[in-house]
């Protein structure tokens, strides 16, 4: 299938990239690596009538340390984002979830920042994100703004950014000593979205689980925290019985979706069997 | 027939490389879309929207205004003109065919219907255009469960029937003379176990998407498609649509898989041949993997209800089988023969006394159905094996040894079934004890027990398919009492050019098999010449004028045959201009790697160069022979071949996720005598992988509207590497006793053994757990499911699911 | 219509194109480079599989102007002055196709996995043509032959 026909812009910076986005209105549409936007408009399924393609802003690209964050360039791809020292060294769980994207060729164009302003929930990264506590950086006409990942995703497809916003990096805090991590992806065939996802951050002190955050993939319109499972896990015994005992209570406040990859309640009842298998491993118990 | 094993076999056997492989491992193809024609149109269909409804007004006249657009047609404007597209197999006499338009013209049946059609400049134009068209729809009511759709009352998908069901096909042993009565096997039964079972639908998936050139010349035409059927696509289009048949050209270039998708007349094909007629220019049509999915024909979807009676001692006594077969909403070249198809297969291996086969061919308003690898025999093969699992664990046997004490023994053949069909040759002790040998059984068994012991999470399952099939399709006379509107035979014609080189045209045509490379080294076998002096000529109705193609693993077992057959007609005559050069008598020569000889005087030889050049000079020829060594032969074959062989396969099952994850994959096919090892296993290893994926990952789901909600890759799933093991493959050879070559087929074998080997060992894992079946694909959540005695098991949201009422049951005991 | 430059297969193009034009699309129809075909709409089956900029993609799931002053490299490109690329011969030696449709994209997409790590496990190498589907192999030729041409076996058979 062909795209239905657009304009296109390529700006060379993100002030460009700004006003070419408010002067594009509505219909106005960013590329970011295309990798779930050019689906879309070969299927016909949106109709944008000007893209702005981020995809050569230079300060948009690579990573940086900012003291105690990383700052992940929006346009990083996934497989640089997979392979950044950086990355590898301060959130490596970013770059495990990073590895289960998609497939090579799509992590080679896909993008950290695409992948979370599409904020498809089936999406791994953004429970990740939520995880880490990330902040997302945004520019529109009004300048610079931080958003936190809890109030990043509104809802399915729905993110924070208004319109004419776009999304120019990720400031992802360093993990401090003793914190672990597992992202534990459950999908049909390899290169399909996940069912349900579980990114597992764990701080162990000695035999116990001091604190532990827990993010949820596809278990409802956004990526969510497991916030009953993070507290039961407080204080904890780092065993397989208190682990599974606390991840029992996963499901509570979520509202898996039903469709072709699983129904409500078998999402239900895996993500208490990831959650479990991923702070398991996480914290070596 | 000379048997080809007499003589030194420097070829037959040989796992050469393939010489198709050049032209396809550098780009140079020649995909029917890659072709570009001055002039050429570019043609996009417009698809229906809804599952059932009359077409109340359609307007292509704004599609006209579009740029770049040169003509745009609904079905009014090919009412008159386009037939209905053709179906060649009534398996009934009284079977209801409803006609099919290839442009729906007052009603469509099935989501993805063609509606109009626009020619432009370009694709993109005319894509572009088809928004413009203005289509209004009074919604009819879908029809999407079989037995609903048979039910008093039903809506029915075709106005012009009375009726959704299209035929009803039976066959009893007791009534055909060829065993006894079912009615007293199921009465005197000792033990009668009954299941139900669900082919779900699946969909061929061949990689390259189907595209078709029409060019109009003169009063004909010469179309370039990806099929697989280029003279039966030949005669049924000319018959179609009132083209004399010799005004017909059919060319099949690079042809990227089929899988018997790409047999059937398509709606696309006549579609692009109206409007090149019509246009009076090329036109090109090329559909996209969406298109593909949701409109190129489907394959399966059966409901199988199934009994089989069995003595305490294992000894089985009957087998009643009724289907319901999912027809779509029109029937297309060999759709309902599909199923019946399967009905010579039930029985399978075994001494079954007696059997019952009924077939109801259904409407819905669902894509159409057709052949997909294995073709009625997957199912046949599925539903044996599976319930011969069912009921050694009724009987608390052991399920190898209740299918030994049923099985044919080597000893026993030729062994006339219960179908009458007579298996010329087999071993499955053989193959059988060399599978077992080669996954480790005994061991698995033993850690089977011991995880079940300590209640591992993670189960492990065996499961067994011990299969045989029909194939070489097909001896003419038997698809004549079938009701087919064919025959069954193949030809080839040999032409021995003046350097010794050698043309052989096969009316079979390849897409993918490898007919090139082991066709040539029959050839070379034969004549005594190189193997690189052959070239195989295929795929045009021009350069191959006679032929019936490529499906039913007929390639080898019938067209190579023929090809045997020409070769032997060509050394005879070679042996007359021999004896004429040698000056010897033609019973004195003797015929050994590619030259004649005198018997007894060595120095003495002409080879077949040397023949071929002194034919083509003519200037020294016997009297009165004509100075040709050409020679064609038509084979139809005297029987089917019926390849064998044994599968196993050990599956981890995490009962707490569902996931079924295959460890180890051993099968030990028999396929007779294999032309080329190499080529052989490559046809073992797509096959398993196909039937691998019917078991575990592929599905066809429809919503309640009649929607296809797997429209595309994402969600209609083929397994990547990732999600596939490695196979342990190994052969037995048995040959077969009725073709010169001893060969039986190879295309199909491994999708029809796998699928119930997977199967059976998911439930084989389960069993302690109370589940004794799994309905298919066996997804993680269905799985769990069984764990947890629900019942529940569609994959639709909307509540309904593609088989209405047809679930099996999953947890408890029957 | 947007004006790009490309070096496809060591030769430079320059042409004005719409911006939907899709890369396989540019490829395919304005430089005749059919070798590279389309297999679907979702970036799934990775028939479509170049090289841009030394990496793999899915030339179907990239626009030809985000390709623009860029490097591609098709299957077309691959074999010099007659001698096969060492992935082609491998995918000969093994049985490695056979419709060959999936085979462009399949050994395009083998490379590049090649390329980022030199010596992969049969599972990494599974793992790493994940983005490609064949229909006809079952997969097992096409490891076999990315294995030969790791250097880790000599040609499986006769």
């Amino acid at each position: 299938m062909i795209p239905a026909a657009f304009d296109y812009v390529r700006p060379s910076s993100v002030a460009e990239a700004v006003s070419a986005l408010g002067a594009a209105g509505e219909d106005g549409k960013v590329l970011a690596g295309g990798q779930s936007l050019i689906p879309v408009l070969r299927l016909r399924m949106a109709y944008p009538s000007v893209l702005v393609d981020v995809g050569r802003i230079p300060e948009l690209q690579g990573v940086r340390d900012d003291g105690d964050a990383i700052v992940i360039g929006a346009m990083t791809t996934h497989h640089a984002v997979m392979h950044d020292e950086l990355v590898r060294q301060h959130a490596p769980l970013i770059a495990q979830a990073t590895a289960t994207v998609a497939d090579p060729q799509v992590r080679h164009r896909g993008t950290f920042g695409g992948a979370l302003s599409h904020a498809d929930p089936a999406g791994d990264l953004g429970a990740v994100a939520l995880a880490l506590g990330a902040e997302f950086v945004a520019s529109g006409p009004g300048g610079e703004r931080r958003i936190a990942a809890a109030d990043f995703f509104v809802d399915y497809l729905t993110t924070a950014l208004s319109p004419d916003e776009i999304l120019t990096a990720i400031r992802v805090p360093k993990l401090g000593a003793g914190w672990s991590s597992h992202y534990e992806k459950f999908n049909r065939v390899a290169q399909a979205w996940s069912i349900v996802g579980v990114a597992a951050l764990v701080r162990r002190d000695g035999g116990t689980i001091a604190e532990a955050r827990i993010g949820l993939t596809n278990m409802g319109p956004t990526p969510l925290r497991a916030f009953a499972v993070e507290q039961a896990l407080a204080g904890a015994e780092a065993s397989a019985e208190s682990i599974a005992a606390a991840a029992a209570h996963t499901a509570e406040g979520t509202s898996a979706p039903s469709d072709l990859s699983g129904n409500a309640d078998y999402r239900e009842h895996l993500a208490r069997v990831l959650t479990a298998r991923a702070v398991r491993t996480a914290a070596g118990a | 027939m000379t048997a080809v094993s007499d003589r030194p076999a420097a070829e037959i056997g040989k796992a050469r490389r393939r010489k198709e492989d050049q032209h396809l491992i550098t780009g140079r193809t020649t995909w029917t879309d890659n072709m570009t024609l001055p002039g050429m149109v570019h043609l996009a269909i417009l698809r229906s929207p809804m599952a059932h409804a009359t077409i109340t007004s359609i307007d292509a006249t704004p599609a006209r205004q579009r740029p770049g657009v040169v003509a745009a047609f609904t079905g009014k404007d090919f009412a008159d003109i386009q037939g209905d597209l053709p179906c060649a197999w009534p398996v009934t006499p009284d079977m209801v065919n409803p006609g099919a338009p290839s442009l729906a013209v007052t009603q469509v049946n099935h989501v993805g219907e063609a509606v109009a059609v626009v020619a432009a400049r370009t694709k993109a134009e005319a894509v572009d255009a088809l928004e413009a068209i203005d289509v209004e729809y009074e919604p009819l009511p879908p029809v999407l469960d079989m037995e609903a759709a048979v039910a008093d009352g039903a809506p029915l998908v075709h106005p012009n029937t009375t009726s959704n069901r299209s035929y009803t096909w039976t066959f009893e042993s007791g009534a055909a003379g060829t065993g006894q009565p079912i009615d007293g096997a199921l009465a005197g039964a000792e033990v009668t176990v009954t299941r139900r079972f669900i082919q779900q639908r699946l969909i061929p998936s061949f990689m390259e998407p189907r595209s078709v050139v029409v060019q109009p010349v003169g009063d004909g035409i010469l179309m370039h498609s990806s099929t697989q059927v280029p003279h039966i696509l030949r005669t049924m289009l000319g018959l179609t649509l009132g083209i004399p048949e010799h005004k017909v050209r059919v060319s099949a270039p690079d042809v990227g898989g089929g899988f018997g998708g790409k047999i059937p007349v398509t709606p696309e094909e006549v579609i692009t041949t109206l409007v090149a007629r019509k246009l009076g220019k090329p036109a090109k049509f090329t559909e996209s993997r969406s298109e593909s999915i949701m409109s190129a024909h489907h394959g399966r979807d059966q409901i199988q209800d199934i009994t089989i009676t069995a003595k305490r001692d294992g000894t089985v006594t009957g087998l009643d089988v009724h289907l319901f077969a999912d027809m779509g909403a029109y029937l297309r070249l060999v759709g309902p023969g599909v199923p019946i198809l399967g009905a010579f297969m039930y029985n399978a291996i075994y001494k079954i006394p007696a059997y019952r086969f009924v077939c109801e061919g259904i409407f819905t308003t669902k894509t159409p159905t057709d052949a997909y690898r294995g073709a009625g025999r997957p199912e046949a093969t599925f539903a044996i094996e599976r319930i011969m699992d069912e009921l050694a664990a009724e009987l608390g046997m052991d399920p190898m040894e209740l299918r030994r004490k049923n099985w044919i023994t080597h000893e026993e053949f030729p062994f006339t079934t219960v179908c009458g069909l007579t298996y010329d040759s087999g071993n499955y002790e053989a193959a059988t004890d060399r599978a077992l040998e080669l996954i480790g059984w005994d061991e698995l068994r033993r850690e089977q027990a011991e995880r079940r012991e300590r209640h591992d999470p993670v189960q492990l399952g065996l499961g067994i398919s011990t299969f045989t099939e029909m194939c070489g399709l097909a001896p003419s006379r038997v698809l004549g009492s079938l009701d087919y509107g064919a025959g069954g035979w193949e030809n080839a014609s040999i032409r021995m050019l003046a350097t010794g080189k050698v043309e052989v045209v096969t009316g079979t045509s390849a897409h993918g098999q490898g007919h090139e490379t082991a066709f040539s080294q029959i050839v070379a076998d034969k004549l005594g010449v190189p193997f690189e002096d052959v070239e195989i000529i295929h795929g045009d109705t021009q350069s191959s004028p006679k032929g019936l193609d490529t499906y039913g693993s007929r390639s080898l077992a019938v067209g190579g045959i023929a090809i045997v057959q020409a070769a032997d007609k060509v050394i005879e005559k070679a042996r007359r201009v021999a004896a004429h050069l040698l000056e010897a008598s033609e019973d004195d020569l003797e015929f050994e790697a590619g030259a004649f000889s005198v018997k007894g005087s060595p120095g003495s030889s002409v080879s077949m160069g040397d023949i071929a050049f002194a034919t083509f000079s003519a200037h020294n020829l016997p009297d009165g022979m004509e100075p040709s060594l050409d020679a064609d032969a038509t084979y139809d074959p005297v029987n089917f071949s019926f390849p064998h062989g044994t599968h196993l396969c050990a599956v981890d099952v995490d009962t707490e996720t569902g996931r079924v994850t295959i460890r180890k994959y051993v099968c030990v096919d028999d396929v007779g005598n294999p032309i080329n090892p190499l080529i052989v296993e490559g046809q073992v290893h797509g096959g398993l992988a196909q039937g691998i994926a019917q078991a575990l990952f592929e599905e066809a789901v429809y919503d309640d509207a009649g929607n296809l909600t797997t429209g595309t890759f994402v969600d209609y799933t083929p397994p990547s590497a990732a999600d596939l093991p490695s196979f342990t493959t190994d052969r037995t050879v048995t040959p077969s006793t009725d073709n010169p070559l001893g060969v039986k087929g190879v295309g199909e074998a491994g999708t029809i053994a796998s699928t119930p080997a997977v199967v059976n060992a998911v439930v084989d894992a389960l069993r302690p757990f109370g589940v004794t079946d799994v309905q298919m694909p066996c997804t993680p959540e269905r799985v769990w499911r069984a764990l947890q005695g629900t019942e529940k098991s569609d994959r639709a949201a909307s509540g309904t699911n593609a088989y209405g009422g047809a679930a099996t049951t999953e947890g408890g005991a029957e | 219509m947007t004006k790009i430059s490309m070096t496809v297969d060591e030769v430079s193009y320059s042409d004005e194109i719409e911006p939907r034009t899709l890369l396989v699309h540019y490829l395919r129809e304005q430089l005749g480079k059919v070798g590279t075909v389309v297999g679907c709409d979702t970036s799934n089956c990775g028939a479509c599989t170049v090289e841009l900029d030394g990496q793999s993609v899915k030339s179907c799931t990239v626009l030809a102007v985000q390709a623009d002053g860029g490097t591609v490299t098709t299957i077309e490109g691959l074999a010099v002055a007659g001698a096969l690329d060492p992935m082609q011969q491998a995918f000969h030696d093994n049985h490695a196709l056979q419709c060959g449709y999936c085979t462009p994209g399949m050994i395009m997409a083998a490379r590049d996995l090649l390329q980022n790590n030199p010596h992969p496990s049969e599972h990494e190498i599974r793992e790493g043509i994940e983005g490609n589907l064949c229909r006809c192999t079952g997969y097992q030729n096409i490891v076999r032959a990315v294995q030969q041409a790791a250097g880790m076996t000599s040609g499986a058979s006769s």
